[in-house]
């Protein structure tokens, strides 16, 4: 069933094919370091410098610090304000996430033997993640503020945090490991579907039916240079994560090439499978952005937390072939070779990608009896 | 110039572009079902909220409060489960191992040092490399601390009771409320742009542009021929998309429906506009479905939709205000639980209309260079 020679050739004509036409290498090459770079700078989710604003009403010693305590504090940029009509027009508006109160009555408060609130925090809800942080940080703000002010010694149970694989808690030391798995999939499972679907479109699929090459042939063919680019790919993303980046590789490029290896397998088989039952070049595109590259970017891990997300979509996450290669390419750059990671990861990638090519090699039979 | 682009020649054009879209039976299933599925399915997912976690615990204190902790952990809304952890290394694996998000270690002696009124430290280890979790998980268990300080009457506990918190237009911070707009922008940029940018490339491959060229129509009028499908669709989708949001997920609606429609009219235009340089500058299709995957990516990340603009270095913040998505994000999530006033959604909307008649007018420059 296997012919080695045939497949070469076809490989060899595939190549000529991807190096004639540069938006191959546009997508497997530009889009990498653009996707890298704005992981690294623009998508953060270390939120720093957020502006709220400030309405202080009181004019003790007390307040006057707490709210020096705010415009200090790296996590704020603090618009002071006197009256509220002035930060709610720009709370509305946009320019500022939330604001900060402190009554005319603080030190009052302060004092009274019953506890009340002594300052009101109020949040753009519109913004749900932003809204929590303000409120978390501000909350953070006036307690290390009084902590200092008491002068006491802390008493009763803390929790003293130490980030293992990532002390400085960096999200792009993360975020990078996963951008590199979106943009495995846009070339394995996007570029694949576009190249075969082509074909079909324009005929040339039945010409390389005709020839003496059997399914398997062509098929294997056709994937091998799109797997070697999809690899030097990977291998040129990672050089640009440890080198440009700023993300550690603590395991080994051995592990990273056979981990990619066993993700190119079903991202590969997707793309196949999309170019087969469509057979036109845009339908093939929207089945690979809804199928193939959405599930990698909002349901693989990276940037939403698996656990949180309702069980139908928890057990959907599990045919998702990113998810093992983000928890893979995670652990193989922040804490390294842990095979106990590795292994059952690639065994998923590669049982997802048999079933993709069993269902391929199944259509694709029953397309040439017509 | 209403009459002129009514003319039947720019009608037939019109039928002609609608037609090669919606010719095959999948093209129009795929324009319209795939979308709203993608927001009924993705919408619960994007949350940054941490959920149904596991953790672990090493609880070495033999006494009342190490066990209240434990007890208390494993009540938490937050958790899934609590794994018994052995030993220190024990605790390292299941960490490394991504078995657990966050494990404790309390010491022999808590419960004597919570006792005595003395500060009572529980290492925690967290997993860094899902540090953003993590850092929200370790938020939610020092909540669970701070609870039993406070029956304790130790000060640390008493941080909620003083600050007055409350969260404007989306009180309980319903993700969805946030999510489903933005989403359904996101997508209605994505399968528009794709139809922008594949009209003239497919053309071009099919080699029926130069027939185009030589028919009567002026390269303005082919331009317009070509954005009104697309368009039409962008509309359709974006509708469908607003409706959803508002019926079946039954977000508030505050702001001004109409004003609403006409930006999302800007906005699909300007998209257009972006897709047919685009489909310009390609002459195959898979070119420019691989263009509009080079742009659109960055563009949905640089547009506010994952992460705050303004947390964005100053270059990019420019780069930005060149992204349709950005301003049509702050418009939609305005109108809906905001009731944005009209001024700032102006703010807004001249960009919209500057990025359409610059991109625009360089597709019909581009058609006309081709003419010559």
């Amino acid at each position: 069933m296997i012919h080695s020679a045939k497949i070469k050739a076809l490989a060899i004509k595939e190549t000529r094919q991807i190096l004639r036409d540069p938006s191959v290498f546009m997508i497997a090459f530009l889009l990498p370091v653009i996707l890298l770079f704005l992981f690294a700078y623009a998508v953060s989710l270390d939120l720093k410098k957020v502006p709220i604003g400030l309405i202080l009403e009181s004019q003790s010693a007390k307040a006057e610090s707490l709210a020096g305590a705010f415009s200090g504090s790296i996590s704020f940029v603090v618009h002071p304000a006197r009256k509220p009509k002035d930060v709610v027009d720009e709370l509305v508006a946009g320019h500022i996430r939330g604001y900060v109160v402190i009554p005319q009555d603080f030190d009052q408060r302060l004092s009274s033997r019953e506890i009340q609130p002594a300052i009101q925090v109020i949040t753009d809800g519109t913004q749900p993640n932003t809204a929590s942080f303000v409120a978390n940080y501000a909350q953070g703000v006036f307690a290390s503020w009084a902590e200092e002010l008491s002068h006491e010694p802390a008493t009763g149970a803390q929790l003293i945090p130490r980030y293992r694989f990532n002390p400085e808690i960096e999200s792009h030391r993360f975020l990078i490991p996963g951008a590199i798995a979106v943009v495995m999939t846009i070339i394995g499972t996007l570029l694949t579907a576009l190249v075969i679907a082509r074909e079909w479109e324009r005929g040339t699929m039945e010409a390389i039916f005709s020839t003496p090459a059997s399914v398997t042939d062509i098929i294997i063919g056709k994937l091998i240079p799109y797997f070697f680019l999809g690899l030097g790919a990977t291998i040129v993303a990672t050089l640009l994560a440890i080198s440009v980046f700023d993300v550690p590789m603590r395991g080994s490029w051995s592990a990273l090439l056979l981990t990619t290896s066993a993700f190119l397998f079903p991202a590969l088989g997707q793309g196949l499978l999309i170019s087969t039952a469509s057979k036109n070049q845009f339908i093939a595109s929207q089945v690979a952005l809804f199928s193939g590259f959405l599930p990698a970017f909002l349901l693989s891990g990276f940037l939403y937390q698996i656990s949180s997300m309702p069980l139908p979509l928890r057990a959907l996450t599990h045919v998702i072939p990113a998810r093992y290669f983000v928890d893979s390419l995670q652990t193989l750059f922040l804490a390294g070779d842990v095979w106990n990671v590795f292994l059952p990861n690639m065994g998923a990638m590669l049982l997802i990608g048999f079933v993709f090519f069993l269902l391929v090699h199944r259509k694709t039979r029953k397309s040439l009896d017509i | 110039m209403i009459q002129r682009l009514l003319s039947p020649r720019i009608r037939a054009q019109i039928i002609k572009e609608l037609l090669s879209i919606l010719r095959d039976p999948r093209s129009r299933v795929i324009l319209i079902g795939p979308p709203l599925m993608q927001l009924l399915i993705f919408s619960f997912a994007a949350t940054l909220e941490v959920k149904h976690i596991d953790i672990a615990v090493l609880n070495e204190d033999s006494g009342r409060w190490g066990y209240e902790v434990t007890q208390r952990l494993s009540h938490a809304y937050f958790v899934n489960s609590v794994t018994t952890a052995q030993n220190q290394p024990d605790i390292e694996d299941l960490v490394a191992r991504g078995k657990v998000i966050a494990a404790l270690h309390i010491p022999p002696d808590f419960s004597r040092r919570i006792g005595s009124h003395e500060a009572a430290s529980v290492q925690t280890l967290l997993d860094g490399r899902k540090a953003n979790a993590a850092q929200i998980t370790f938020g939610y268990m020092q909540m669970v601390l701070a609870e039993i300080n406070r029956e304790m009457g130790f000060s640390q506990g008493l941080i909620p009771e003083r600050v007055a918190l409350r969260h404007w237009f989306n009180p309980n911070l319903t993700y969805q409320w946030f999510i489903v707009p933005s989403l359904g922008g996101t997508l209605v940029m994505f399968v528009t742009l794709m139809i922008a940018a594949l009209s003239i490339a497919r053309e071009r491959e099919l080699g029926t542009f130069d027939q185009l060229l030589v028919s009567p129509c002026t390269p303005s009028e082919i331009i317009f021929a070509k954005i009104v499908p697309a368009v039409l669709m962008g509309l359709l989708l974006g509708i469908m998309m607003l409706s959803a949001g508002i019926f079946l997920f039954g977000i508030p609606f505050h702001g001004s429906i109409l004003v609403l429609l006409g930006c999302l009219l800007l906005f699909i235009v300007s998209i257009v506009g972006i897709g047919l340089m685009i489909s310009s500058i390609c002459s195959t299709q898979q070119q420019a479905i691989l263009g509009t995957f080079t742009v659109g990516v960055p563009a949905v990340l640089l547009s506010g939709f994952a992460t705050p603009v303004e947390n964005m270095p100053e270059v990019l913040q420019w780069v930005a205000q060149a992204i349709p998505l950005k301003h049509y994000l702050i418009i939609v999530q305005g109108s809906f639980l905001k009731a944005l006033p009209i001024s700032d959604i102006f703010m807004n909307a001249w960009p919209l209309a500057i990025i359409a008649t610059v991109t625009l007018s360089a597709s019909t420059l581009f058609v006309r260079s081709r003419l010559q």
